[in-house]
């Protein structure tokens, strides 16, 4: 009936259904990137070289490899940069503090509640942030409901004294800038550690439980553990954006607040000193890049991304 | 049942020449010729990753062969693409729409070639599978058992000339799993089409198909009907994967009319020259293969009650257990170790127990001779779980 | 047991619960606020204290100049910017999902960038774009601006999306005498629609909500952000806060809807 015997043929030839098949995901990419190229990857090429001109709005600016823009931005405005590092980096704790409990509350706890949580987390959104970020200078403001409980405790001295609130006052103080940053991101660090809390195996938990864990070392040894990826890409989804933020510091605070993004804008928009803007921006983004590729090395998930 | 009788007999035959796939430096299936006949229920068994499943999608058109072709009724259709060919697929997992109905799970490939008026069809199909009452639910609403069905129903209704199914009941419990071996048989039975049926259970392919192609690392190592396969296993991989055997390494004596006389130790076994698949010299080595079913075990007292001209082994009996039906004994002896015996439960005798010395024996008729040169212990571990 | 211990221990066992919801009161106080400050009625320009009751603002939401333009000037571009986004990510996103092909990381790497880069750089860089070649700034450059950056947050949602899907599915497609294109439009397409809807929603939400690119690239357009951020320095109408409001309640309603829906489709 059959036989089953080696033959020797030679491989088919490559049919032109298959070579058209080969092209399709250039052809899919190719408006996309192009976009890219040019609205992305050209922009950053003109801020090069914008970075090392000289010149002035009425002469106009001239490339003259001019590096020393740099160095002076740098040794101008570094406590800029370092402001905006420290208050980046403060948002960033917070928000995962704050965060983690109620991705771990709607993950694991909320039962048939938890598709309206998801819903008040998201919602906020809704609402145009610069909107609720006016909202926290009333909160915050001097006769707001924060300063006056403050002050019927009677602890605004001591806050003052720790540094906290500045003259009894909260608003313009470093205080209610980190607050509307931690604000702000917050959602950006829930989600990401939502999702991959959500995904981790309830059965794994039990089990723990089972090889004699307690609940504090149920959650050091396994549930953390396993929702690093959330951890990771929530840190970085709320740090980049709230140390290149302008907005908080502009709102909330003084110009004792000034961040780097403030910085920038004014050098941009008002002052019109682009070369000092285009340097500034790639020490911002080159520092930032620095940081994040160090942490995603530290913290062993490359997939994050 | 109506909407089936249309295709009665109306199977083709499927022939594969010199097919092969390659992936870079891996091979997933050496260059093969098969050939399935029309109208019959072919299986193709073996291990994961023994190339069965590509074999499978190379008919399929879902994979483009290295080499070869695939011929369905005398046609050429190598270069066709899936939606171009005239056979079905009950995938893996069933692989079911989600995003439709199972009605419309039904009526995709009717649609897909114009067919306008499709409810009679797609509503006796349903009754065929008896699944009429959940035409519109979502996949992930039905039990496992149900999506099979849908996923048979969605392949028939096209009335393909060949229908493959690439482990359809894989997914399924041991008793679903029975219930439907047979329910896919009925339906074959009725509607007369091919079925090409990937497996790596040796027990549903057994049960199912009229032919078993036994494939391991991308090559066919035996073609035939069940029971000559279980009966006469060309290699070790068939007698080790096809059930249990016992085959013990014998030096050949020489011949005497029909039977190939051998010598294991200081045991003389005998073998008919018909089921010896290779060359029996005098002087070389042969493996004398014996079914765990076929040997009687008596307690060494009564040897002598022992029939003339049976194969004798001696031995101990090292383990036993009990599984109902019969007892399984595990015994070792001096021309082998670990002898599989299964003796059924009809009059025990309680002397066999461990530690016992007993004598194995059976109709020299009912042994199968293989060429020594390979490797014993093929296929008794092979892991068989999985996509092949 | 003594309740202060039991009461104790109730707490301790509700830990995670009560630093959930205050997390939770934390994010939604700010909208709070700005409801009930959408009932105020202050004595200046600005909107910060609580004076007394009113619901003229909310009888009069167009009431201040320009405030209801720049809303649907922003309501245009975040369409725009979703389209030609959506489009352009999703190919992006089936190109990487799907295909083996040279370039791939490098590829996957310029979509990555623009999310790891902080908004104002790539801002102040676009901007030095629009300067050096020209282009005047307003509405087009606003809407290129925006989808630029809303890109590679739809190719990320519907690159997850088509991962996860099966490629059987297809292959069941093409069996069952589906050419490529029905079985994009039939099979791929509506199982990918879930991650381009959620891109889309996304890019939706980002570009009308966007403030720090639109401010250096829309000249002296005026989008519902940059109204609201010059508020902040002329005087706060009450009307913002009933946008504010509107947009949460209105938003907060589609989603229960939706949920309600595909609850009771479930049931059924």
């Amino acid at each position: 009936m059959s036989t089953f015997t080696a033959t020797d043929q030679p491989p088919a030839p490559t049919a032109p259904a298959a070579r058209r098949k080969r092209r399709v995901p250039y052809w899919l990419l190719l408006p996309g990137i192009l976009w890219l190229l040019v609205f992305f990857a050209a922009p950053l090429v003109y801020q090069a070289s914008t970075s090392v001109q000289t010149g002035s709005l009425e002469d106009g600016f001239r490339v003259t490899w001019h590096f020393a823009t740099y160095w002076d931005a740098l040794s101008e405005y570094y406590p800029q940069f370092l402001r905006s590092v420290a208050y980046g980096a403060t948002a960033t704790a917070l928000c995962l503090v704050l965060g983690y409990p109620l991705a771990y509350l709607i993950a694991f706890r909320a039962g048939r509640w938890c598709n309206l949580l998801m819903v008040l987390v998201i919602a906020p959104f809704f609402t145009s942030f610069l909107i609720r970020t006016l909202a926290w200078k009333t909160i915050l403001s001097d006769g707001g409901p924060v300063v006056s409980t403050l002050g019927s405790l009677h602890i605004l001295g001591l806050t003052d004294a720790l540094g906290v609130t500045e003259g009894h006052r909260v608003l313009a103080t470093p205080l209610s800038v980190v607050c509307g940053l931690t604000y702000n991101f917050l959602p950006f660090m829930i989600l990401p550690l939502y999702t991959s809390l959500e995904r981790i195996d309830g059965r794994l938990h039990e089990a723990a439980r089972d090889l004699y864990a307690r609940p504090l070392t149920v959650f050091r040894k396994v549930t953390f553990p396993l929702s690093m990826p959330g951890v990771v890409a929530g840190t970085l989804l709320t740090f980049i954006p709230a140390t290149g933020d302008y907005i908080n510091a502009e709102l909330l605070g003084s110009t004792d607040q000034k961040m780097i993004g403030n910085v920038i804008q004014s050098q941009f928009l008002r002052v019109l000193d682009y070369p000092t803007a285009a340097a500034l921006s790639f020490i911002l983004m080159a520092a930032i890049l620095v940081m994040v590729t160090v942490y995603i090395r530290k913290s062993g998930t490359e997939d994050v991304v | 049942m109506t909407a089936t009788a249309t295709t009665r007999g109306s199977g083709t035959d499927v022939r594969l020449t010199g097919i092969s796939k390659t992936y870079g430096a891996f091979t997933a299936v050496h260059p093969l010729d098969l050939s399935v006949p029309a109208g019959s229920f072919f299986a193709l068994l073996g291990a994961s990753g023994c190339g069965k499943t590509t074999t499978l999608r190379m008919i399929a058109g879902l994979e483009e062969p290295t080499t070869g072709t695939v011929e369905l009724a005398g046609k050429n259709v190598t270069a066709l693409p899936p939606y171009k060919r005239p056979v079905n697929t009950v995938f893996q997992s069933y692989a079911l729409f989600p995003h439709l109905d199972i009605y419309e799970n039904v009526a995709f490939g009717l649609r897909r070639r114009g067919v306008k008026s499709v409810k009679k069809q797609v509503e006796e199909m349903l009754e065929l599978v008896q699944l009429g009452d959940l035409a519109r639910r979502r996949p992930q609403q039905l039990s496992g058992g149900q999506q099979q069905r849908v996923a048979v129903a969605r392949a028939l209704i096209n009335h393909p000339d060949v229908l493959l199914l690439d482990e359809p009941l894989g997914a399924l419990d041991l008793k679903l799993r029975r219930q439907m071996q047979l329910e896919l048989k009925r339906i074959q039975t009725e509607v007369g089409i091919t079925f090409i049926h990937v497996t790596h259970d040796q027990e549903e392919a057994m049960t199912m198909a009229d032919t078993v192609a036994v494939m391991n690392a991308g090559r066919v190592e035996q073609l035939g009907a069940p029971a000559d396969l279980y009966e006469t296993p060309r290699t070790t991989f068939v007698a080790n994967f096809l059930g249990t055997s016992n085959l013990i390494t014998a030096d050949v004596l020489g011949t005497a009319g029909d039977a190939i006389l051998l010598r294991a130790g200081d045991t003389k076994l005998g073998l008919p020259a018909t089921r010896c698949t290779a060359p029996a010299r005098t002087g070389e080595k042969l493996l004398i293969g014996i079914r765990p079913e076929k040997i009687t075990l008596t307690h060494a007292d009564d040897a002598g009650t022992i029939a003339d001209g049976r194969n004798r082994v001696t031995g101990r009996i090292a383990q036993s257990s009990f599984t109902g039906v019969s007892t399984q004994y595990l015994v070792d002896s001096s021309v082998a170790t670990g002898l599989s015996v299964y003796e059924q439960n009809i009059e025990r005798d309680t002397r066999l127990v461990p530690g016992a010395e007993v004598v194995l024996h059976w109709n020299p008729g009912h042994s199968f001779g293989l060429d020594a040169a390979q490797n014993v212990e093929a296929g008794t571990d092979v892991e068989a779980e999985g996509a092949g | 047991m003594n309740p202060l211990t039991r009461a104790a221990r109730v707490l301790r066992r509700n830990l995670v619960v009560i630093a959930g919801l205050g997390t939770l009161g934390f994010l939604l106080l700010p909208n709070v606020i700005v409801t009930v400050f959408s009932f105020n009625k202050p004595n200046g320009r600005f909107n910060y204290e609580w004076q007394r009751f009113s619901t003229d603002a909310w009888t009069d939401p167009c009431g201040v100049a320009d405030l209801c333009g720049s809303l649907s000037l922003s309501l245009r571009i975040a369409l725009w910017a979703t389209v030609g986004s959506t489009v352009l990510g999703t190919m992006i996103a089936f190109a990487l999902a799907r295909y083996r092909f040279r370039a791939r990381s490098s590829v996957s790497t310029l979509i990555f960038l623009p999310m790891a880069m902080p908004e104002v750089v790539m801002a102040a860089s676009l901007a030095t774009l629009f300067l050096n070649t020209g282009v005047s700034f307003g509405f087009w450059t606003i809407l290129i601006a925006h989808i630029t950056f809303c890109l590679s947050f739809v190719v990320t949602a519907v690159k997850a999306r088509v991962m996860s899907m099966d490629p059987r599915l297809e292959q069941a497609a093409q069996d069952l005498y589906a050419t490529p294109l029905q079985t994009f439009r039939k099979v791929t397409l509506p199982i990918a629609a879930p991650g381009i809807a959620a891109g889309a929603l996304l890019s939706f939400a980002l570009s009308f909500d966007d403030f720090i690119i639109t401010n250096f690239n829309s000249g002296s357009t005026v989008t519902f952000p940059m109204y609201v951020w010059g508020s902040a320095q002329r005087g706060t109408p009450v009307q913002i806060n009933v946008i504010g409001t509107a947009m949460f309640a209105i938003a907060v309603l589609c989603v229960l809807v939706a949920q309600l829906a595909g609850r009771r489709r479930k049931r059924s």
